[in-house]
């Protein structure tokens, strides 16, 4: 019994040496021993073998699905106008006049968005060109081959025995340290040093939190990066954006206060450093929120606000609609795109499927988070320019950076249902199609 | 896209609707997935809200109306055989299946289709399309853009157009040979990748 606990003692200590010192240390002086560039070149190299191996395996097993990047179906067939009037012209239709063939058109778009449509896939992971060796992104991959089954499951040992366990305890040592390193300073009085202490706290805990997540980030364009009394504004796919952001650079965070473990760090933070949290029932009032954050602004000694205009979490396939709350605040607006590599691990927190702890779970138990960053050149609302027209800009600015798509619907939808001024736009387009203008029908003048 | 429905073994009686509706084994699983993910409340089955919140859908038109034609008279909830059935109508009729597993045609003949295609108008199933469920498929895909008056005259002109024996209803014969002319199979085709 005695030797299996100093054996035990000894691993422990050993253990704690190599988190501290080997890692945390370095991580919160923004040095790094290079072990993680090692790790993920190594992971480049089984991934690159794997996808050739499938590739292989699939040409001899035709059963097994491959991945489909560019959906389900593929559409065929023209505007609404040029359906409608080959439906019609088969049937010498005069304009003006229903056909009974009209509403297999609507009937068919109708079928199609069911199997596949632009918007519902956005709120769900991004699918891989090909397999990354973990359980979860798997479809029958391992009945390929007997070496990429084992690859897989010492992949499975490694992620969750070793790697899980040592992750844990960063993120453990991190939170806590800011925790406890705010609350000291929060309790010491004004004095000039203060906020550099804080902005040395809340760093070194972000670095530690990075590396608690494998993160690899590469920041471009450091020189466009957000300045005191401006708004920095990002695509939004996971809650460790904020970790990302913040591994280079302190920002007053903008939200709602939680309940918990979230309810104390906020806390906490907020006793040294200047964050805007709400209650919630001030979030309702879009006037109290406005006007908090521009008093925050006009202070141009206050740390840059960050705020994530599409309001929910999308999968880093596409950037929707930017809410033009953030955009009538006033001030300039430091753009900032953020492109996860999705081999590595999924970033995506999908909060209908998966909530918080087990969404943290999966990304620690992940390869890697890779991301790239990108610090755009500060934009200012221009003369006589509306704040949603702004909003837009600024989100097309973010997409074309981040090799995004850019689409306009408002990431509500992941909640709420469509309004109806679409619907009304497709019932014009036929009506013009039908009764058209002068009793014109649009298929005549297509003859 | 989780692993733990990858795989056809979790899907319910998935040789059977292979054979019935001709879909590949990946198409099956590819609907499955699409069908996992729409079923937000993750009971297994479909309702209405979950195909409401598909925003294509709540664009188009007849937008409840094709979605009233998944759910079977009575039931208000739509599994994943059922599902699939309904998709099956749109697949190309190009496929050299003359019979289904149980002897009925395959459910993308051009007859099946002209009958799905039937179903929508006729929503009370009485095998005729009156004057007034014609009216009412009118009402929705023009909405406020016309007035009433022409409404009225255009469901007129098209039920003398195409009611033969004069019976101020469209039967199915007759609803057939109004679409004599057009491609069925090309306009009731979706494109489903491999």
């Amino acid at each position: 019994m005695e030797d299996l606990w100093s054996v035990a003692l000894g691993l422990l200590q050993l253990w704690m040496f190599v988190v501290v010192f080997l890692i945390m240390l370095p991580a919160m002086n923004g040095l790094s021993l290079g072990v993680t560039g090692v790790y993920i070149q190594i992971l480049v190299k089984i991934l690159e073998w794997a996808t050739i191996r499938i590739q292989r395996g699939r040409q001899e097993r035709p059963s097994v699905p491959g991945p489909l990047p560019n959906g389900i179906i593929k559409r065929e067939g023209g505007s609404m106008e040029q359906e409608m009037c080959e439906l019609r012209s088969s049937r010498t239709i005069v304009g003006g006049e229903f056909d009974l063939s009209d509403a297999l058109y609507f009937f068919k778009k109708g079928l199609e968005s069911i199997v596949d449509d632009e918007v519902t896939q956005r709120f769900s992971s991004e699918e891989l060109a090909s397999w990354n060796l973990l359980t979860r992104t798997n479809r029958n991959f391992h009945y390929i081959s007997l070496r990429l089954t084992i690859i897989w499951g010492l992949g499975v040992f490694v992620r969750y025995c070793i790697l899980f366990p040592l992750r844990l305890t960063l993120a453990l040592i991190g939170l806590s340290w800011l925790v406890v390193g705010l609350t000291i300073i929060g309790l010491l009085p004004e004095f000039s040093l203060r906020s550099w202490l804080s902005e040395m706290v809340h760093l070194t805990c972000y670095r530690i939190c990075a590396r608690a997540l494998s993160a690899t980030i590469r920041y471009h364009n450091k020189a466009n990066r957000p300045q005191k009394g401006g708004i920095c504004v990002a695509n939004h796919t996971t809650p460790i954006d904020i970790v990302i952001l913040a591994n280079d650079g302190c920002y007053a965070m903008v939200g709602q206060i939680h309940g918990g473990l979230m309810g104390i760090i906020q806390r906490a933070m907020v006793r040294s450093c200047p964050h805007v949290w709400f209650e919630r029932s001030e979030m309702k009032d879009r006037h109290t929120v406005t006007s908090r954050l521009r008093a925050h602004v006009a202070a141009k000694t206050k740390l840059p606000i960050l705020i994530f205009p599409e309001g929910t979490c999308i999968n880093n396939t596409s950037v929707m609609m930017f809410k033009k709350g953030s955009f009538e605040i006033g001030g300039t607006i430091y753009p900032v795109a953020i492109k996860y590599d999705p081999r590595f691990g999924d970033a995506f927190w999908n909060s209908s499927k998966n909530n918080m702890l087990s969404y943290l779970l999966r990304t620690m138990t992940s390869w890697a988070i890779v991301v790239n960053v990108w610090y755009l050149p500060p934009m200012t609302i221009e003369e006589g320019e509306d704040a949603a027209h702004f909003a837009n800009r600024v989100k097309s600015a973010i997409a074309s950076q981040g090799g995004l798509l850019d689409l306009a619907w408002d990431g509500g939808l992941k909640r709420g249902k469509v309004k109806d001024h679409f619907k009304e736009e497709q019932q014009k387009m036929y009506s013009s199609i039908i009764v058209g203008q002068n009793d014109i029908s649009v298929c005549d003048e297509m003859r | 896209m989780g692993s733990s429905k990858s795989s056809l073994r979790h899907i319910p009686n998935a040789q059977e609707l292979i054979q019935d509706t001709g879909f590949s084994a990946a198409h099956i699983q590819r609907l499955y997935e699409r069908f996992d993910l729409l079923d937000r409340d993750q009971m297994g089955r479909l309702r209405v809200p979950d195909f409401e919140a598909i925003s294509h859908l709540a664009m188009n038109p007849i937008g409840d109306r094709i979605i009233a034609a998944f759910f079977s008279p009575g039931k208000d909830t739509v599994d994943f055989p059922s599902f699939v059935r309904i998709l099956a109508h749109f697949q190309p009729t190009d496929d050299n299946r003359t019979r289904d597993s149980s002897g009925k045609e395959p459910y993308n003949s051009p007859n099946r289709k002209l009958q799905f295609a039937f179903q929508l108008y006729d929503q009370d199933g009485d095998g005729k399309i009156s004057r007034a469920e014609l009216l009412q498929v009118l009402q929705e895909m023009l909405g406020m853009q016309v007035t009433d008056e022409l409404l009225q005259s255009i469901a007129e002109r098209a039920i003398q157009e195409a009611d033969l024996d004069q019976d101020d209803a469209i039967s199915f014969d007759e609803f057939k040979k109004c679409l004599e002319k057009v491609d069925i199979d090309q306009k009731m085709r979706i494109g489903f990748l491999s």
